[in-house]
C-alpha cells in the first residue's frame, strides 16, 4: 500500500488537531490555551487544504474556500480571545482562569 | 356566532375576568372590589342556571379548542357537570360575601380576591370538563391559584401549610398526568360520556386500565383527601376561614371527588370498572377513611381542625358511595357531593365567626357559646346534625341512599361502616352542642374584641344562615323537582340505563 | 398581495439585523430605535416567510444567484421557520427591555460602566441576532459552522459587558469553550466534505452511510456542539456566563444562544446522519439529558442568588431536549417526540426570558439577588414576581403553558414506545422543578413590617417580562398549529408509517 501525499497532510493535520486540544486541556495559562486553539485550527484547515489537492489535475476550490473563511474567523477568534485574555490579567492579575469562580459577585 | 357554543366559555370568564381586573385594583378601591365580586358572582350564578335550564331541555352546549392534532380542550354541559357548577357557583356567591366582611381592614385584599376568583373559574372548569385532559388542565389550575390563598396570611406556618399543600397535590397531579397520557395513547381522545367510553378497550387492555384506575385515584384522592393522601388538609386549616370553607366545601376537596366520580362513571362506566374488579378496593380505602377521619376528629380539640378530618371522612362518603356498585348507593354518594358541600361550609362560617369576633378557635372554649351567639351557633347546630345524620337534615337523606344502597348490594359492611361513623360524626358533634347550648360559662371570651358586640358584621353571619337554611331545605324538599336528589336521581338512571 | 407572497423574506431575516448592528455601531444615541425597529422588521420577516412556508411548503433560495458548490444557499422549512419564529418573538421583547435597562439613570454610580455596555450592547445583539437567524436558515454545513462563530463571538462579547472579573472570567472561559466546540465541529465539516464532496444539507442527505468517516464525523460534530450546547456533563461554562451577564444578556444566552447548537444537533441527526446513528448512541445522549435535569436541577436547588438558580435551570431544562433523541427510535412515536422537542424549545424560549428579566429586575429592584433576603419582594414589584411565578408554570410543566404541552407530547411519545424510565425522569424533573421554583416563590408571599428602600424599576421593564410569560403560558392554547407546521419539510426519517 503506498501512502498517497494528500494522505499524509491530512493525517498530519489530524495530529495537529490532536497536538492542540491536548494543549488546550492540560496547559493552564491562557496565552498557551489561545495558541493551542490555533494549533487546532491550522490542523482543521491543513485536513481541508489536503483534500483539495486530492483532486486532479486542478485543485478542489471549495475546501480552499472554506480554509480562506476558515482563517478570517480563526484571526478574529484570536483577536477576541486576545482581548478577554487581557481583561482577564486587568481583573484577575493573573493569566490563568481561577478556579471555582462560579458565584464571585 | 351561536351562544350555545360560548355559554360556557362565559361562565368561565364571568369569574376569570373578574379576578383579574381585581389583581389590578388599588388595595383601597373596596366598594369597587366588593362590586366586582358580587358582580362576577351573581353573573355566573345565572349563567349557571341559564345551562340548566337548557340541559334540562336537552339543550347541547359544547366548546372546543384544538390543543394539539387530535387533543382538544372540550367543555360540555352535562347533568353531572350542572350538578357541580351549580354546587359551586351558589356557595362561591355566600362565599364571596363572606370573605368581603371576614377579610375587611386586612391587607392584600386585591391579591386574595383575584385568586378567589380565578380559583372558581377553575373550579368550574373542572365542572365543566368534556374530557380528561381539560378535567386536568383545570384541576391543575385549581392548584395553583389556591396556594396563594392558603399562604395568604404569609407567617411561617401558613407558608409550610402550602408547600405541604403543593408538594401533595401537584405530586397527585403528576401522577394524574401520568395515568391521562397513558390512557391516551391506549384509547385515543376520549370524552367523558354518561355510561363510560372504556368498555371496548377493557376487553384488550384489563391490567393497563386496572393500572391507569389506581394512577388516576391516586391522583384524584389527594384532593380528595382519601387516607393515606389527607396530610395537607389537616395542615392547611391555618388559612382564613372564607379559604377553608372554599378548599373543604367548594373547591378543592370537592375537584378530587368530583374526579373520582367522573373517572368511575364517565370515564370507565360502572359497569366497565364493577368488571374490572376496582370497585371493592376503592370502597375498602374510602370506608377506612370514613372511620379514620372520625375517629382523627374526635381527639382534636382545635376547632378548624376537628371540621378538616370531619372533611376527610365526610368526602369519602362520595367517594364509598360511587365505588359501591349500584344504583342506590349511586344516588346516594352523589347527593352527598351536594350535601356535605353545603353543611360543611355552613360549618366552616360559624367557626370563622367564632374565631374572628370573640377569638374562639377550640373545642374547649366554646362552653356557652349558643347564648352569646345564638344565631350562629343555630346554623352551627343545624349543620351538625347534619352532618352526623339525623333527619331530616341533608346529611341523613345521602346517608340512607347510600346505606340503602349497600343493603341492596349485600356489602353490609358498608352498613356496619355507616353506622360507625354516625356514632363517631354524634361523639365529635353532640359534646360542642351541648356544651355550647346547656353549660354555663364562667370564663371571659379569649379575645371579645373589636369585631363587634353581637355576632359580627351582617356579611359574616348571612351566608352561613343561608346555607344552614340550605341544610333544612333540601333535607325536608328532598322530593321536590330541581332539589339536589331530584337531579340526582336524573344522572343516575341514565348512567345505569333505567 | 404578491409582494407579499414573493419577497425574499429570508434574506431580510439576515440582512436586517446585519444592517443594524453596523448603524447602531455608528449612530450610538440613536441605538435603542435601530435595534428595536430591527427587531420589528426582522419580525415582520418573519411572519412574511412563514406564510410563504405555510402556504408552498419549504423554501430554497440562492443569495445572488450563485447556487451550490461556491454560493450560499438559504433555506426554510417548518423547524427553520418556528426557530425564527421564537428568535423574532424574544428579539423584540429583549429589545424593548433593553433599551429600558440600559438608559435607566438609577444607577448614577455606575455612569461610566454603563455607558460603555449601552455603547456595546446592540451592535453586539444586532449581530447576535443576524447570526442566529443565519444559522437557522443555513442549507449547508459548512455555513452552519461560519454562523455559528458569528453567533458565538457576539454571545460571548456580550457575556463579557458587565466588565466585572466574574463576567470576564466567565467569558474567557465561555469562549474557549465556544471556540473549541466549533474547531470540533468545522473538523467534521472537513471530514464528511473528504468522503462526500459536498456540503449542502440535501445532498448529504441521501448520501451518508454508516462507515468511520461518518462515524468519526458524527461523533466530532456532536461532541462540538454538546459543549456548545452546555449539555450535561460539559455544562460547566454556562452557570457563571449567564449569571454574571447584564440582564438582557442572561436572557439571551440562555432562551436562543444555547439553542442554536440543538437546533444543528436536531439537524445532523436526522437528515444527515440517520442512516448512521445507532440506538446506543441514541441512550447515551437520552441518559446524558437525564444527568442533567437531575443534577441542574439538584444544583437550582442550592444556588444562593437567584440568577444562578435561573441559569442552573437552564442546564436541566437543556436535558429535556436531549431526550428527543431516544424518544425517535420508535418509529411510531417519532413524530411526537420531534415535535414536543422543538415545542419545548419555544416554550423553554419563552419562560427563560421571562425569567431571567423578571430576576434581573428584582436584582435591580433589591440591589442583590441573594434568594435568602428576597422578602417583601411582591410588594414593590408584583408584576415581576408574578411573571417569575407564570415562567415557573411553564418551566414546570403545569397546564395550560407551553411547557405543558410539550412535556404531554414527550409523555406520549415515551408511554407510547413503553418507555417508562424515560416517563418517570420526565415526571420527576417537573417535581424538582417545583421545589426549586417554589425556592424563590416562598419568599413572595411572606411580609415584612418595614420595607426597605428598593430601586425603582421602570414599569415597561416590568410589563416585557410580564408579556412574555403570559406567551409562555398561553403556548399551550396555540399548539395545534405550529404543530401543523413542523411537519412541513419535515425529515423523512421521523416520518413514520402510521403516523397521521
Amino acid at each position: 500500500m503506498t501512502l498517497e501525499p494528500y494522505l499524509l497532510y491530512a493525517l498530519a493535520g489530524v495530529g495537529l488537531f490532536a497536538i492542540g486540544l491536548y494543549a488546550l486541556i492540560a496547559r493552564t495559562h491562557l496565552l498557551r490555551k489561545i495558541l493551542a486553539l490555533n494549533v487546532m485550527g491550522t490542523g482543521v484547515f491543513l485536513f481541508l487544504v489536503a483534500i483539495a489537492y486530492r483532486s486532479e489535475p486542478v485543485a478542489d476550490p471549495v475546501p480552499q474556500a472554506m480554509v480562506l473563511t476558515g482563517i478570517v474567523v480563526s484571526v478574529c477568534a484570536t483577536g477576541l480571545a486576545l482581548a478577554l485574555a487581557h481583561r482577564v490579567q486587568t481583573t484577575t492579575g493573573r493569566m490563568v482562569l481561577p478556579e471555582n469562580d462560579e458565584s464571585g459577585a | 356566532m351561536n351562544l350555545d357554543h360560548w355559554l360556557l366559555v362565559f361562565i368561565l370568564l364571568s369569574s376569570f375576568v373578574t379576578g383579574l381586573i381585581i389583581f389590578f385594583l388599588k388595595e383601597e378601591a373596596h366598594r369597587l372590589r366588593t362590586l366586582l365580586n358580587l358582580f362576577g358572582a351573581l353573573l355566573k350564578v345565572i349563567l349557571v342556571g341559564v345551562m340548566i335550564a337548557g340541559v334540562q331541555s336537552n339543550h347541547v352546549y359544547e366548546s372546543r379548542l384544538e390543543l394539539l392534532p387530535g387533543l382538544d380542550l372540550v367543555l360540555r354541559a352535562d347533568a353531572m357537570s350542572a350538578l357541580f357548577a351549580t354546587l359551586s357557583s351558589v356557595l362561591w356567591l355566600v362565599t364571596t360575601l363572606y370573605a368581603v366582611g371576614y377579610l375587611e381592614g386586612e391587607p392584600h385584599r386585591s391579591r386574595f380576591f383575584g385568586f378567589f376568583s380565578i380559583c372558581v373559574s377553575a373550579t368550574t372548569g373542572v365542572a365543566l370538563a368534556g374530557n380528561l385532559i381539560t378535567f386536568l388542565i383545570f384541576y391543575e389550575l385549581l392548584t395553583l391559584s389556591t396556594y396563594p390563598l392558603v399562604v395568604h396570611r404569609g407567617t411561617e406556618q401558613s407558608l409550610r401549610a402550602g408547600r405541604t399543600y403543593l408538594i401533595y397535590t401537584l405530586s397527585g397531579g403528576a401522577l394524574l398526568l401520568l395515568a391521562t397520557v397513558w390512557l391516551h395513547t391506549l384509547a385515543g381522545p376520549l370524552e367523558f360520556s354518561l355510561g363510560g367510553a372504556l368498555a371496548q378497550v377493557a376487553t384488550q387492555h384489563r391490567s393497563e386500565l386496572i393500572a391507569i384506575f389506581a394512577l388516576l385515584i391516586t391522583g384524584l384522592g389527594v384532593k380528595a383527601a382519601l387516607f393515606p393522601l389527607h396530610g395537607w388538609l389537616p395542615q392547611a386549616m391555618v388559612a382564613p376561614a372564607p379559604v377553608s370553607a372554599l378548599l373543604h366545601a367548594v373547591a378543592v376537596v370537592k375537584a378530587g371527588a368530583f374526579g373520582i366520580v367522573r373517572v368511575v362513571y364517565d370515564l370507565y362506566g360502572v359497569h366497565t370498572a364493577q368488571d374490572l374488579g376496582v370497585l371493592a378496593p376503592l370502597a375498602g380505602v374510602a370506608a377506612f377513611t370514613i372511620i379514620y377521619g372520625s375517629v382523627r376528629a374526635l381527639f382534636q380539640d382545635d376547632l378548624k381542625r376537628r371540621l378538616a378530618f370531619s372533611t376527610v371522612s365526610q368526602v369519602s362518603y362520595i367517594a364509598l358511595g360511587t365505588a359501591l356498585f349500584g344504583y342506590l348507593s349511586t344516588i346516594g354518594g352523589l347527593t352527598h357531593l351536594v350535601h356535605q358541600g353545603i353543611m360543611k361550609i355552613t360549618l366552616f362560617f360559624c367557626a370563622g365567626i367564632f374565631a374572628h369576633t370573640l377569638g374562639v378557635h377550640k373545642v374547649s372554649e366554646m362552653t356557652g357559646l349558643g347564648l352569646r351567639m345564638p344565631w350562629s351557633m343555630t346554623a352551627f347546630t343545624i349543620a351538625a346534625l347534619g352532618m352526623i345524620g339525623v333527619p331530616p337534615f341533608a346529611g341523613f337523606i345521602s346517608k340512607w341512599y347510600i346505606g340503602l344502597g349497600a343493603v341492596s348490594s349485600d356489602s353490609y359492611w358498608a352498613v356496619v361502616v355507616l353506622a360507625a361513623s354516625s356514632a363517631l360524626n354524634a361523639a365529635y358533634f353532640l359534646p360542642i352542642l351541648h356544651a355550647a347550648w346547656f353549660k354555663q360559662r364562667q370564663d371571659p371570651w379569649p379575645a371579645d374584641h373589636a369585631h363587634g358586640a353581637g355576632e359580627g358584621h351582617w356579611m359574616l353571619l348571612a351566608p352561613p344562615l343561608a346555607t344552614a337554611a340550605l341544610v333544612v331545605a333540601v333535607g325536608v324538599l328532598a322530593n321536590a323537582p330541581f332539589s339536589p336528589l331530584d337531579w340526582v336521581r336524573y344522572i343516575t338512571e341514565i348512567e345505569y340505563g333505567k | 398581495m404578491t409582494l407579499w407572497n414573493t419577497a425574499p423574506w429570508l434574506v431580510w431575516c439576515i440582512v436586517l439585523p446585519l444592517s443594524a448592528g453596523i448603524l447602531t455601531f455608528l449612530f450610538r444615541r440613536a441605538a435603542p430605535w435601530i435595534g428595536i425597529a430591527s427587531a420589528l422588521g426582522s419580525a415582520i420577516a418573519v411572519a412574511g416567510l412563514a406564510a410563504q412556508v405555510m402556504h408552498s411548503g419549504p423554501l430554497r433560495y440562492s443569495v445572488g444567484g450563485w447556487g451550490v458548490p461556491l454560493g450560499i444557499d438559504l433555506r426554510a422549512d417548518g423547524l427553520s421557520v418556528l426557530m425564527l419564529v421564537m428568535s423574532a418573538v424574544i428579539a423584540v421583547a429583549v429589545s424593548v427591555y433593553a433599551a429600558c435597562y440600559f438608559s435607566d439613570t438609577d444607577a448614577a454610580d455606575k455612569h461610566a460602566a454603563q455607558a460603555h455596555q449601552r455603547a456595546y450592547f446592540w451592535p453586539l445583539w444586532m449581530f447576535l441576532l443576524a447570526g442566529l437567524n443565519g444559522l437557522f436558515l443555513a442549507a449547508d454545513i459548512f455555513h452552519l459552522y461560519v454562523t455559528l462563530e458569528l453567533l458565538g463571538f457576539a454571545a460571548v462579547s456580550l457575556a463579557a459587558l458587565a466588565g466585572k472579573r466574574a463576567a470576564v472570567v466567565a467569558a474567557m472561559r465561555y469562549l474557549l469553550v465556544s471556540l473549541s466546540g466549533s474547531l470540533f465541529f468545522l473538523f467534521g465539516v472537513a471530514i464528511l466534505y473528504a468522503a462526500y464532496a459536498t456540503v449542502d444539507l440535501t445532498a448529504l442527505a441521501g448520501k451518508v452511510q454508516p462507515g468511520p468517516l461518518a462515524w468519526s464525523a458524527l461523533a466530532l460534530m456532536a461532541a462540538g456542539l454538546l459543549i456548545k450546547g452546555a449539555v450535561f456533563p460539559l455544562h460547566f461554562w454556562l452557570p457563571p456566563a449567564h449569571a454574571n451577564a447584564p440582564t438582557p444578556v442572561s436572557a439571551l444566552l440562555s432562551a436562543l444562544v444555547v439553542k442554536a447548537s440543538f437546533y444543528i444537533l436536531l439537524r445532523l441527526w436526522f437528515e444527515l446522519f440517520s442512516a448512521v446513528v445507532t440506538p446506543a448512541t441514541a441512550t447515551f445522549l437520552g441518559l446524558l439529558g437525564a444527568g442533567a435535569i437531575l443534577w441542574g436541577s439538584a444544583q437550582a436547588l442550592h444556588q444562593p442568588r437567584l440568577k444562578l438558580l435561573v441559569a442552573y435551570s437552564t442546564v436541566a431544562q437543556l436535558g429535556y431536549l436531549m431526550l428527543v433523541f431516544p424518544l425517535t427510535q420508535n418509529a411510531g412515536s417519532a413524530l411526537t417526540a420531534w415535535s414536543a422537542c422543538v415545542y419545548f424549545v419555544l416554550a423553554h424560549a419563552c419562560a427563560k426570558t421571562a425569567m431571567f428579566l423578571a430576576a434581573g429586575n428584582i436584582a435591580h429592584a433589591a440591589g442583590h439577588d441573594r434568594i435568602a433576603d428576597l422578602d417583601g419582594i411582591t410588594q414593590a414589584l408584583p408584576l415581576s414576581v408574578a411573571a417569575f411565578a407564570l415562567a415557573g408554570i411553564s418551566l414546570i410543566g403545569l397546564p395550560p403553558s407551553g411547557g405543558f404541552i410539550a412535556k404531554w407530547m414527550l409523555l406520549q411519545a415515551a408511554i407510547g414506545s413503553g418507555e417508562w424510565g424515560w416517563a418517570t425522569l420526565i415526571l420527576a424533573g417537573s417535581l424538582l422543578a417545583v421545589a426549586y421554583v417554589l425556592r424563590v416563590l416562598w419568599h413572595a408571599f411572606t411580609q415584612v413590617e418595614v420595607a426597605r428602600p428598593l430601586h425603582r424599576v421602570p414599569r415597561t421593564m416590568e410589563w416585557s417580562a410580564l408579556a412574555l410569560s403570559l406567551l409562555a403560558v398561553l403556548l399551550g392554547l396555540m399548539a395545534a398549529r405550529p404543530v401543523e407546521l413542523l411537519r412541513t419539510g419535515a425529515p423523512a426519517s421521523i416520518h413514520a408509517p402510521g403516523q397521521t
